[in-house]
């Protein structure tokens, strides 16, 4: 990959990046996808805590 | 002088800046006191949100949800791209970069303060270290994104093979408390558990030689913020014309960064320690610094007697 190296192109590099991330959640939430994430977060992982 | 050693003393008991800010950002994404002791977690609306951080959410104390985890659930048991999930990390990750590391992640405090324990410290050869540090990648391309995307269950649920085998995050704040406040939990607990627990004292007997091993080495998520370092809101920037080549700064960055050639590495966590020791002033750290280079190319360093 060419190196970027000027302070333009990692400005664009990062508000590219920054502009996705936030479609990205955007599309997630239009999906339910944070209620899935929700759902997971309230109830005691077993994986997670060691007992499978 | 009795005067001035004493000082020192008092100075080397200063809690640092990255310190305190680390005791807060454990305590505040942990702020659900009661878990510990009902030896429930919190199930109100916050959960639905990923935290920047490693931080289990089995933990009692979480109020948020660790990505790393939620990354899994996405792929393995719902099996669909990890649109929320994915645009939330990518968003930490480019505004902070492994700022987040360096300040704000419970399991790097955990490290630093047992590297704190007064044991020999270990410095680790380039030719080990070096390769070793790509290790991290694997660990995220394999057991947080493809095994969870691709191995197929007969439940059709594929479990977070990062959690239940590795994560020693989880079993510091969430298996290890759980199991003494939950008997019923206490009696599931069998050879998975002590295998983690292992894995968790492993890790922390390690860090009382290395600095940060299981971040330089294993951590999926400080992988991916690595990804991002060079080029995230948040960087660092060597003055050329100040910098006279004496690389205090390197010999006391815990992560081994050459901060005189690649100030802006994937593996900075940000901590600030090279800025605190220049004698020169030389460092900077902020967003979007001017003179910023994200691949470094900072050949001119010890220069700055030759230009006088
Ligand atoms: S590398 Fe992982 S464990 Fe270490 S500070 Fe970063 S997120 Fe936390
Ligand atoms: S940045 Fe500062 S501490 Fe590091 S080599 Fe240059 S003058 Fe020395
Ligand atoms: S380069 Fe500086 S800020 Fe980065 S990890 Fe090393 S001491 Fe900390």
């Amino acid at each position: 990959m060419e190196r970027i190296k000027s302070g333009k192109m990692i400005n664009v590099v990062r508000s590219v990046v920054l502009v996705m991330s936030v479609l990205l959640i955007g599309t997630g939430v239009m999906n339910q996808e944070h209620t899935e994430v929700l759902q997971k977060a309230v109830k005691i992982c077993l994986e997670c805590i060691g007992i499978g | 002088m009795p005067g001035v050693h004493w000082n020192r003393i008092k100075q080397k008991r200063k809690i640092s800046f990255q310190r305190k800010i680390q005791f807060i950002s454990a305590a505040v994404f942990n702020g659900y006191g009661a878990g510990f002791v009902k030896g429930k977690i919190y199930t109100g609306g916050s959960k639905a949100v990923c935290v920047p951080l490693l931080n289990c959410y089995s933990c009692p104390g979480a109020l948020g949800a660790c990505p790393v985890g939620s990354l899994q659930t996405a792929l393995g048991a719902r099996h669909h791209f990890p649109f929320y999930v994915l645009g939330t990390m990518m968003l930490f990750g480019i505004l902070l970069g492994r700022l987040i590391c360096g300040l704000l992640c419970p399991f790097g405090l955990v490290q630093d303060l047992m590297h704190k324990i007064p044991v020999p410290k270990w410095s680790v050869p380039k030719k080990i270290d070096r390769p070793m540090r790509y290790l991290k990648y694997v660990v995220l391309l394999s057991t947080v994104i493809l095994l969870p995307a691709l191995v197929v269950t007969k439940t059709g649920i594929t479990p977070p093979y990062f959690c239940k085998y590795i994560c020693p995050a989880g079993t510091l704040g969430g298996g290890i408390p759980q199991m003494i406040a939950n008997p019923a939990l206490r009696n599931l607990a069998g050879m998975l558990f002590s295998w983690k627990v292992l894995v968790l004292l492993l890790i922390l007997l390690l860090s009382m030689f290395i600095h940060r091993p299981f971040c330089r080495y294993l951590c999926p998520l400080g992988a991916f913020y690595a990804l991002f370092n060079r080029f995230a809101f948040y960087q660092m920037s060597l003055n050329e014309r100040k910098c006279t080549g004496c690389k205090k700064c390197e010999r006391s960055c815990p992560m081994a960064v050459e901060i005189t050639r690649e100030i802006n590495s994937s593996e900075c966590i940000r901590c600030g320690k090279c800025k605190a020791v220049c004698p020169e002033g030389a460092i900077s750290l902020g967003f979007l610094l001017k003179n910023s280079k994200p691949y470094g190319d900072y050949r001119a360093y010890g220069t700055r007697s030759r230009r006088r």
